[in-house]
């Protein structure tokens, strides 16, 4: 079991300069015979921004879910502003100023901002003196911290960065002094992230501690003091920010050296494999979403599509592989017209050698109820066996081949898949798609939720495709993933292919300047 | 002009008389919906209070006592939905049909071996029954033209569960927008996690919601057979629970639409009585069967497609697992 924990570097700064606002003594978790958390020692300083960073399942959620009384340890101790405390359930964390912001809002879809604010802490059995009350509450927190939201607002009307912004209101009108924050940017635009940042940092000057959870590297040097790193249940170190490297924290996240840059050769383009011209694609309300896009991947290529989410990149992707009906314009593959209409248009995509990885591996690309063999053959199942019945020998013989070849893990191929990590659902898919050979490879957000163990090895297995003379075209939000891999960048704005960069001089700004339609009026440029 | 003003007002009047077991199931269903539990069972509550309600009546002689043990019924009935849907998490579809079933056989065979009379009650009279009210001047204000008249036949004369189903459409509103547990009852209906890591209790709250529903129905039960009739007969709820559920989707789970939709039903239900035996225009005479079945084809063709959208709250008919 590891001993280093914080109390050593705490000591060397003064334990009186730097009260502790939660300190976190010998924690121990089971669930049935998963240890998720193992002697957890953790201190963390009031008014600083502490981040604690591990890959899924290192126990940062369980150990979150214990501070905010959603699970009780099995042994260990809690101690709030230095007074030992149990916590059972979240309302005694409330009541000692511990706030938690989700990863998946706690919001009522239908209800006002200021009903959600004060759900559960209303002060009397009639509403009107505390949505009063509320109403001012929320005009002073707005002005001092730069949670600008319309209290009358619905929910569901309000974009995802407005309603995180409600989840931390309803924190601070609870009257939290620390706040957790479980991958608060995992669902935000950059800009909108940026906005939470500002708030965070304005939180930290007004004396309030938070705890932020992320597996962004990035995120973590530029908002944090200090930063714990957890690793399969135990904590492994805890350091300050300024003294240590993103290098450093990966290797301890996973345990061994990880590259956090890919490393490829230069890129050695063929012939044309996918050609598309002049493609209008609209989504389910008719309403045009790609809006007459041409370009060109060729055979040993990666080209990466940028762009902030919800400019089209979604509909370009499910429109060339057969998944939505194009309006307009021509997908050619390997010099054939591709006809893609109609609800078949997957399958014959794919029978023509395209194949796709979906942006959401749960809704399009897994039926997670299913076992892993049988997710390891869907869309390819007719060619398991003739007629009606399925040669499931052969089935089981490839997805056994797959786990292997991918490192899929645990390697049980009976296994449903919603049992598995995200990165490993996200390998089951793609080697179903990979392995198939196909000449061109779509690919939505390969990493998205997933381990930066499992990045680095998906990463190598695009690069892969591509030195094999694969024509690949890859759709991500991350902008590191594009400019990392791509050998082509295209940065897409409102439907339109709003310019194209080359990964080794795009210079970032303009990159996000482009993504956010600054540009957009110059059309197609070069740079 | 003057008969027709009585017919319109004879009409309204059963309307009214009619709609109040509806607005009762209606309202009860609504609780619950709004608390994220499927009532499919209001029918079988409906049918175990009335029973429930008409034998106890008839054994003590007292309407009130009655009016108890329809509510106990209902209760016993919610509880074991409870039960099975949300402690154990069972689907809340097949706990209400089965709760449906049961109340159907119970009633029948527990009425036949209690009064012997193929499972009828014994017929109630007197202060078995819950008796019409003259409201104040109702009977000064008789001979004022139109108004007094109104007074008179539609608003005076009814008995005290009317006025109850009446007052508490408005009462409920107020609740369920105004008042702490409304706003809790209908978070958890939408979303139960927002009231889990709120710090309470999704498990009470859905029960609470479950209890009103009962107290409402119960009432509703009692209503048929110890207020608008003088006793229990076989499968006498007649759908009508079945028909206050679709009423609370016309009217999007809101009580003051809610009233106007069952007051139409109500209506139409009236309407089809004072129809019966008629003979139209050109298509003569319209056979009694499909003059009754005209409510449920209304009810039909309005849900397939005159309604628009309705959203029902979001957790509706899932029960809560509480995870990481």
């Amino acid at each position: 079991m590891t001993s280093l924990h914080p109390t050593n570097a705490q000591r060397s700064e003064g334990a009186a300069a730097a009260p502790l606002a939660i300190e976190l003594v010998g924690i121990n978790k089971h669930f049935g015979p998963v240890h998720a958390n193992r002697d957890i020692h953790l201190a963390i300083k009031r008014g600083t921004v502490h981040g604690i960073v591990g890959e899924n399942g290192a126990g940062k959620s369980t150990l979150m879910s214990i501070l905010y009384g959603f699970y009780t340890a099995d042994s260990g101790e809690i101690r709030v502003n230095g007074t030992p405390a149990t916590i059972a359930d979240s309302r005694h964390a409330l009541a000692l100023g511990i706030g938690m912001v989700h990863q998946h809002f706690m919001l009522v879809d239908n209800f006002s901002v200021l009903e959600n604010v004060v759900l559960g802490a209303e002060d009397s059995a009639f509403l009107a003196p505390t949505l009063s009350k509320a109403r001012t509450q929320l005009k002073a927190l707005a002005r001092d911290y730069g949670l600008e939201v319309d209290p009358d607002a619905i929910i569901e009307n309000l974009s995802v960065g407005q309603q995180q912004r409600v989840e931390i209101l309803k924190a601070l009108y609870r009257g939290a002094e620390t706040l957790i924050l479980d991958e608060p940017t995992g669902v935000l635009t950059p800009d909108e992230a940026d906005h939470l940042f500002r708030i965070l940092g304005k939180l930290r000057e007004e004396g309030k501690t938070i705890i932020l959870i992320t597996h962004k590297l990035r995120e973590i040097m530029a908002i944090t003091d200090e930063v714990s790193v957890m690793r399969q249940g135990a904590m492994v170190r805890t350091l300050t920010t300024k003294e240590t490297s993103p290098g450093e924290l990966a290797e301890l996240m996973v345990g061994r050296r990880v590259l956090l840059r890919v490393e490829k050769g230069p890129a050695n383009p063929g012939k044309v494999l996918l050609d598309v011209q002049d493609l209008v694609v609209t989504d389910d309300f008719k309403v045009p979403r790609v809006k007459g896009v041409s370009f060109q991947v060729r055979a040993g290529e990666i080209v990466g599509i940028a762009g902030v989410a919800g400019n089209g990149q979604s509909e370009l992707l499910e429109s060339i592989a057969g998944m939505r009906d194009q309006l307009l314009g021509t997908i050619r593959l390997n010099g054939e017209v591709l006809s893609l209409e109609g609800d078949d248009g997957a399958a014959r995509a794919r029978a023509a050698g395209l194949a796709h990885v979906p942006e959401d591996r749960l809704r399009m690309g897994l039926v997670t109820t299913f076992s892993e063999w049988e997710n390891s053959i869907l869309g390819y199942q007719h060619t398991y066996g003739s007629g009606p019945g399925l040669d499931i020998a052969k089935a089981r013989a490839t997805a056994e081949d797959y786990i292997k070849k991918f490192d899929i893990r645990p390697p049980n191929l009976d296994l449903k898949t919603a049992n598995f990590s995200g990165g490993n659902q996200q390998k089951i898919v793609l080697a179903r798609e990979m392995e198939r050979n196909p000449d061109v490879l779509i690919v939505g957000q390969p990493t998205r939720g997933v381990d930066i163990g499992a990045i680095e090895f998906i990463h190598n297995q695009i690069i892969k495709m591509r030195d094999a003379g694969k024509a690949i075209l890859l759709v991500s939000v991350e902008l590191d993933e594009i400019r990392s891999l791509a050998d082509r960048i295209l940065v897409i704005f409102d439907g339109h292919i709003v310019g194209e960069a080359d990964p080794a001089t795009a210079d970032e700004t303009e990159l996000g300047l482009l993504m956010t339609g600054s540009h957009a009026s110059s059309g197609k440029e070069t740079n | 002009m003057e008969s027709y003003l009585v017919d319109i007002t004879l009409i309204l009047d059963s309307t009214v008389r009619l709609a109040v077991p509806l607005i009762l199931a209606c309202l009860a269903g609504l609780y619950s919906e709004r608390a994220g539990i499927v009532d499919i069972g209001l029918e079988g509550k409906l049918l175990a209070g009335a029973f429930a309600a008409a034998a106890m009546s008839a054994v003590t002689g007292s309407a009130w006592l009655g009016l108890l043990a329809g509510i106990g019924a209902a209760l016993m009935f919610s509880g074991i939905h409870g039960l099975a849907s949300i402690n154990f998490k069972g689907n809340q579809t097949i706990s209400g049909v089965a709760l449906n079933f049961l109340a159907a056989g119970l009633t029948t065979f527990l009425g036949q071996s209690w009064f012997k009379r193929g499972g009828y009650t014994p017929q109630l009279s007197g202060d078995q029954r819950f008796n019409p009210i003259t409201l104040p001047f109702a009977n000064e204000l008789r001979e004022v033209p139109i108004f007094g008249q109104i007074y008179w036949e539609l608003i005076s004369g009814h008995n005290i569960i009317t006025y109850f189903a009446f007052i508490a459409v408005p009462v409920t509103a107020w609740v369920l927008f105004r008042t702490r547990f409304g706003l809790r009852l209908r978070a958890v209906g939408e979303n139960p996690k927002a009231i889990d890591t709120a710090g309470i209790s999704v498990t009470l709250l859905r029960y609470q919601a479950l209890i009103i529903t009962a107290v409402l129905v119960g009432i509703g039960g009692a209503y048929l057979s110890i207020a608008q009739s003088a006793g229990f007969n076989n499968n006498m709820s007649a759908g009508r629970g079945y028909i206050a559920l679709a009423a609370l989707i016309f009217a999007k789970w809101r009580p003051g639409p809610a009233l106007l939709v069952c007051l139409m039903f109500g209506f139409l239900d009236a309407v089809q009585f004072r129809i019966q035996g008629q003979v139209f225009p050109i298509i003569g005479e319209v056979p009694v069967q499909a003059i009754q079945a005209l409510p449920y084809v209304l009810t039909v063709i309005l849900l397939a497609g005159f309604i628009g959208r309705a959203v029902a709250p979001k957790a509706s008919g899932i029960p809560y697992t509480k995870e990481r």
